[in-house]
């Protein structure tokens, strides 16, 4: 649903005639440029994942993380500008700290996650500034008020989730999300959906290599925020991998009867032979065919 | 730091004071004399109360210069209620006695006022906190300040056990309040006692010729 708001779109304190604010809307554009970060909130805690994309082979593994650490209790993921989002975790950081130096202890999530949507919102209000061309979605665990999620967009709205995604692939991983039933999960078994997820989502053809970042924060982790330990992280990243072959295999199929009905109007036969299957990998346009089921992208 | 020069004049109504808490099993007890006294030669007021509620099941007890602690405590009240209502939950002790820190430590060159809180909150149950006159602040089972606290440190060290019943906490406290006003002679009058639980808070008051008598008197 995009339109040009010629005229009205050069300041973010106009409105257009149909009541919006299009600043904030190309705000929001930006962000789905990013690749995608998914968070998803389970029984004992938090899981986030982020697809980052490595744009230079001759980046130091790790570099540009896009997940943070706000306080202890705290993790930040991000989807957009990442000179922005650091920014505004520099903002969160001093909320919670100036939080915990006032009261003498941890600053529950949702406050935190509406002091910062303040702050962004106040950047939507003035022509002299831009508003943050980022999303980020903040999660927490605490032993009496259990696991937390929030996601604050552009225009420094901030909502609670069970399971958020932002980015280029917010759409394919929130039905991805949809199908969990994060509520009985523990984060252990959460972890390797996550990375599925992702894989899932990450689109081979237009970008290439990327790196899975993966952190957590529940019970698991005493309620500190930390990235996955390499045991896990290993056994999530196999799982991951494995399953997308498992579905590759059983979309092939799908695919190849989706495609036959199309193209040669006859059901094919069970146990069709291996080379007919052969014959639609190689071609390109089964190729394209067979992305577009994997990805849910119409 | 300049030494602050001892002048009742300069200082005014000032309290000379028994102030204490305690926890029990379920609850805490915090309470106070009622004398506030004019540099330790006259009685300004006999029944003063120097408990104040700074929020629902948050309570304060004032030691030190009485203006100075009445306008630390209102400043705290409007500055937890506040915090309270953004919060969407009632505050935490530790909260509540964070602000009184702040308070007490930044203002620490003009103020002259030590404060006990204590209280119920989901988190942690019953707490106290104590904050002196310099800002600290330190969480403490049982804890008493003010003038007459001298005499009954005593007392308290032997008399006190964690997990008491809310009777035996309650005795406590008034033999404490009674032994204190007992031998300080700006501390008398009421003992003010405030009982806080999950479930809410009672106030009692033990009038002077009420309070448990000694073998001398």
């Amino acid at each position: 649903m995009s339109s040009i708001g010629t005229g009205y779109d050069l300041s973010a304190s106009t409105f257009s005639p149909d009541g919006r604010v299009f600043q904030v809307e190309y705000a929001m554009k930006a962000v789905e440029n990013s690749s995608t970060a998914i968070a998803i909130r389970c029984k004992d805690g938090v899981v986030f994942g982020v697809e980052k994309l490595v744009l230079s082979k001759l980046y130091e593994q790790g570099s540009n993380k896009r997940i943070f650490n706000i306080d202890r209790h705290v993790g930040m993921a991000v989807a957009g500008l990442l000179a922005d989002a650091r920014s505004l975790s520099e903002v969160a950081r001093d909320e919670a700290s100036s939080f915990r130096s006032s009261y003498g202890h941890d600053i529950p999530l949702k406050h935190l996650s509406d002091r910062v949507a303040m702050y962004v919102h106040a950047y939507t209000l003035y022509s002299a500034v831009r508003p943050f061309g980022c999303s980020f979605i903040l999660g927490s665990y605490d032993k009496d008020d259990g696991p937390q999620l929030y996601m604050v967009d552009p225009s420094g709205i901030s909502h609670g989730y069970w399971g958020c995604a932002i980015g280029k692939a917010k759409q394919a991983a929130k039905t991805e999300i949809e199908k969990l039933q994060m509520k009985e999960m523990t984060c252990r078994e959460l972890v390797k959906e996550v990375a599925k997820i992702i894989y899932i989502v990450h689109d081979e053809v237009k970008d290439k290599a990327f790196e899975l970042e993966l952190s957590w924060v529940g019970e698991v982790t005493n309620g500190r925020h930390q990235l996955i330990p390499e045991e896990v992280r290993q056994e999530a990243e196999k799982y991951a991998k494995d399953s997308l072959e498992e579905e590759d295999d059983s979309d092939e199929d799908n695919m190849r009867w989706h495609v036959s009905q199309r193209l040669h109007s006859t059901a094919p036969a069970a146990g069709e032979s291996p080379t007919e299957r052969g014959a639609f990998r190689d071609k390109p346009q089964g190729t394209m065919l067979s992305l577009q089921f994997n990805h849910g992208i119409v | 730091m300049e030494k602050r020069s001892v002048d009742s004049r300069v200082r005014g109504v000032s309290t000379g004071t028994t102030i204490l808490a305690a926890t029990f099993d379920g609850g805490v007890v915090i309470g106070s004399d009622s004398r506030a006294s004019i540099g330790g030669e006259y009685v300004s007021s006999k029944t003063i109360n120097k408990v104040v509620q700074v929020h629902d099941q948050i309570f304060c007890c004032m030691a030190g210069s009485l203006a100075d602690a009445q306008a630390v405590t209102k400043a705290a009240k409007f500055h937890l209620s506040f915090h309270s209502v953004q919060m969407e939950t009632p505050p935490l002790v530790i909260a509540a006695a964070s602000v009184l820190q702040e308070l007490c430590y930044n203002n620490k060159e003009e103020l002259q006022a030590g404060f006990i809180t204590a209280g119920w909150d989901r988190k942690k149950g019953p707490q106290v906190y104590v904050v002196p006159l310099g800002g600290m602040l330190v969480g403490q089972p049982v804890t008493i300040g003010g003038s007459g606290s001298t005499y009954i440190y005593g007392y308290v060290d032997a008399k006190y056990k964690p997990n008491m019943s809310r009777e035996e906490c309650l005795q406590f406290a008034t033999n404490a309040l009674a032994l204190a006003m007992g031998r300080d002679n700006v501390s008398g009058g009421v003992a003010h006692l405030v009982v806080i639980t999950e479930t809410g808070v009672e106030h009692v008051v033990v009038p002077g010729n009420k309070l448990p008598k000694f073998h001398n008197e």
